[in-house]
């Protein structure tokens, strides 16, 4: 195949990903737009290999062939709620593939220009970063490795050594085209990787996988621009474009900077707050009383948490808002950015549950409704309806965006204990006169509410 | 192709990934990570590249394993993303839903 075909079926395979990306804005076209974005990628693997004629095709088809069945086995068998991990683990391997290439790529010699020495040298460099950065936070996620954050004194220093000495190797790199100095570089930026996902929190998990899905998608376009493909080019900016902008949604809606976010840690940990638990007194209801709140509303808004995904209660939930709606209580869930461990993911925990996608309401589309809701059922969420957002400049959450659940007429929580969330903050609305609290196992809880509601 | 080639098309994809995202529907945000992470593994397409040309064995061998990654990557991210955009569906379409 000529060059010029080539370039052509490029441009057809980044326009197929552009309409993948495009029929994400609405759950009714997604799937086709996501298969239109794979028959993109099959097209351009298939012209690379007609482009290239490789010598050595069967080894690569068996490559291609193991790692796809990695792939489909890993994407198969992944739990909704351990999606997280999955993802976090795909940006990495993408991550280390791009890095890999430049490298060879460098090996290979084709090229000792110093722009393209200079990318080079950046593609290893953030390619290495994202690949052990993300297998950190896949660690993290997986509980192999504590979820709170981590630092070691002295930390700073050997984090503005390995700065210092990474760029110091960019540039020989990029001056002599050493294969040794870009080795070097791989390792260094490797453990780079690492000291920047440490001193991160479990709670700001989040961000950081946006951030590393932006940084596999700059690899990806540097990687282009090293072998000259516009392909790779346009699809690494498109993923690129995509982990910045969802980096910066779930900033915001911390109410947070990315770089307190990521170094927070450092100047004493705004995450590190207290897990001990409070001996105020709280009003705790029994499932009888709450079922009868719940059951006689008029309008019930679901706050669930992650606390509700741990538990697996997602399926117990939806018997409960089905039974409540049978009674006619208008039932629907406010769904705050920041629920679960990634960008949307408590969409896709109760989308499993076969809540339908158009009773889920963002933050700001519902917020206004607390006013006229009868009971908010807060699950296994805590400082996404923390007053204290508003109400105390102190506080570490201070300035995050919350659904206004002190606006409904009751609240009933649903709790394990009176343990501080993952920010370690108290919540003073478990205190208010308009607060039931019924502790236990989230899952235990709404299967004993079901229960009482059955039998009102 | 040259480099100011190279980064005419870069500056002016940043303008329609800009605009692609910002349409996405926030319920949709998770399949969108795990969609543009496979479309990351686009990178399969460089690897290959490389391999197909390279004389020595040692980088043949070495591009084998990004191309395994990257497959891994690119392969699994689709269908990851299929396998979460089935469960999505709208009230219209509920099944077996007595008397709605």
């Amino acid at each position: 195949m000529s060059e010029n075909w080539a370039a052509f079926f490029y441009l057809v395979a980044a326009v197929c990903f552009i309409v993948a990306l495009k029929g994400l804005s609405s759950p009714r076209t997604a799937r086709l737009g996501n298969v239109v974005g794979a028959a993109g990628a099959l097209v351009s693997v298939l012209v690379v290999m007609a482009v290239h004629r490789p010598d050595r095709l069967v080894w690569i088809l068996i490559a291609i062939a193991v790692g796809g069945a990695i792939g489909t086995l890993a994407a198969q068998r992944v739990a909704m709620t351990a999606m997280p991990q999955m993802v976090a683990l795909f940006n990495g391997v993408g991550g280390a593939a791009g890095a890999m290439v430049a490298l060879l790529e460098l090996a290979e010699g084709t090229s000792d220009a110093v722009p393209h020495l200079a990318v080079t040298a950046f593609t290893v460099l953030i390619g290495s970063i994202t690949f052990s950065g993300s297998l950190l936070t896949f660690a993290k996620l997986q509980e192999i490795v504590t979820g709170r954050p981590m630092v070691f004194p002295g930390m700073r220093w050997v984090a503005a050594v390995s700065v210092a000495g990474s760029l110091a190797t960019g540039v020989w790199v990029t001056l002599t085209g050493s294969v040794l100095g870009a080795v070097l570089l791989a390792a260094l930026t490797l453990g780079l990787g690492l000291l920047l996902v440490l001193p991160v929190g479990g709670a700001d998990v989040p961000i950081v996988i946006s951030l590393l899905n932006a940084f596999s998608g700059i690899t990806v376009t540097a990687s282009g621009y090293v072998l000259s493909n516009t392909l790779l080019i346009v699809a690494g900016t498109l993923v690129g474009a995509s982990g910045t902008l969802l980096t910066k949604m779930m900033a915001d809606a911390m109410g947070r900077s990315l770089v307190n976010i990521l170094f927070g840690a450092f100047a004493g940990g705004s995450t590190l707050g207290s897990t001990t638990e409070s001996d105020r007194p709280v009003r705790s209801g029994g499932p009888p009383d709450i079922a009868i709140q719940l059951g006689y509303a008029r309008k019930v808004v679901v706050v669930p948490g992650y606390g509700l995904a741990v538990a697996q209660a997602q399926h117990t939930m939806r018997d409960l808002t089905d039974a409540l709606e049978s009674r006619g209580v208008e039932v629907t869930y406010a769904i705050h950015p920041v629920a679960g461990r990634m960008p949307g993911h408590m969409n896709v925990l109760l989308a499993e549950a076969d809540v339908p996608y158009d009773k889920l309401k963002e933050m700001t589309e519902v917020n206004p409704e607390f006013r006229t809701t009868d009971v908010a059922l807060v699950v296994g969420a805590n400082d996404v309806v923390n007053p204290a957002a508003h109400t105390e400049p102190g506080s570490p959450i201070y300035g995050m965006p919350i659904l206004e659940v002190a606006h409904a007429a009751s609240v009933v929580f649903l709790k394990r204990s009176m343990r501080p969330g993952f920010a370690g903050i108290e919540n003073e609305l478990l205190y208010d006169q308009k607060t039931t609290l019924l502790f236990g196992d989230a899952k235990e809880s709404l299967s004993k509410l079901l229960a009482a509601v059955k039998n009102l | 192709m040259d480099g100011s080639a190279l980064l005419t098309i870069f500056v002016l994809a940043i303008f329609v990934g800009y605009e692609v995202i910002s349409k996405v529907s926030s319920t949709l945000h998770t399949p969108l990570m795990s969609g543009s992470n496979a479309i990351s593994g686009i990178v399969l397409v460089g690897t290959i590249a490389v391999a197909a040309h390279t004389e020595s064995t040692a980088i043949f061998v070495l591009e084998l394993v990004a191309i395994v990654l990257a497959s891994v990557n690119l392969v699994g991210g689709f269908v990851v993303t299929d396998r979460m955009l089935r469960l999505f569906r709208s009230r219209g379409r509920k099944q077996k839903e007595p008397g709605a």
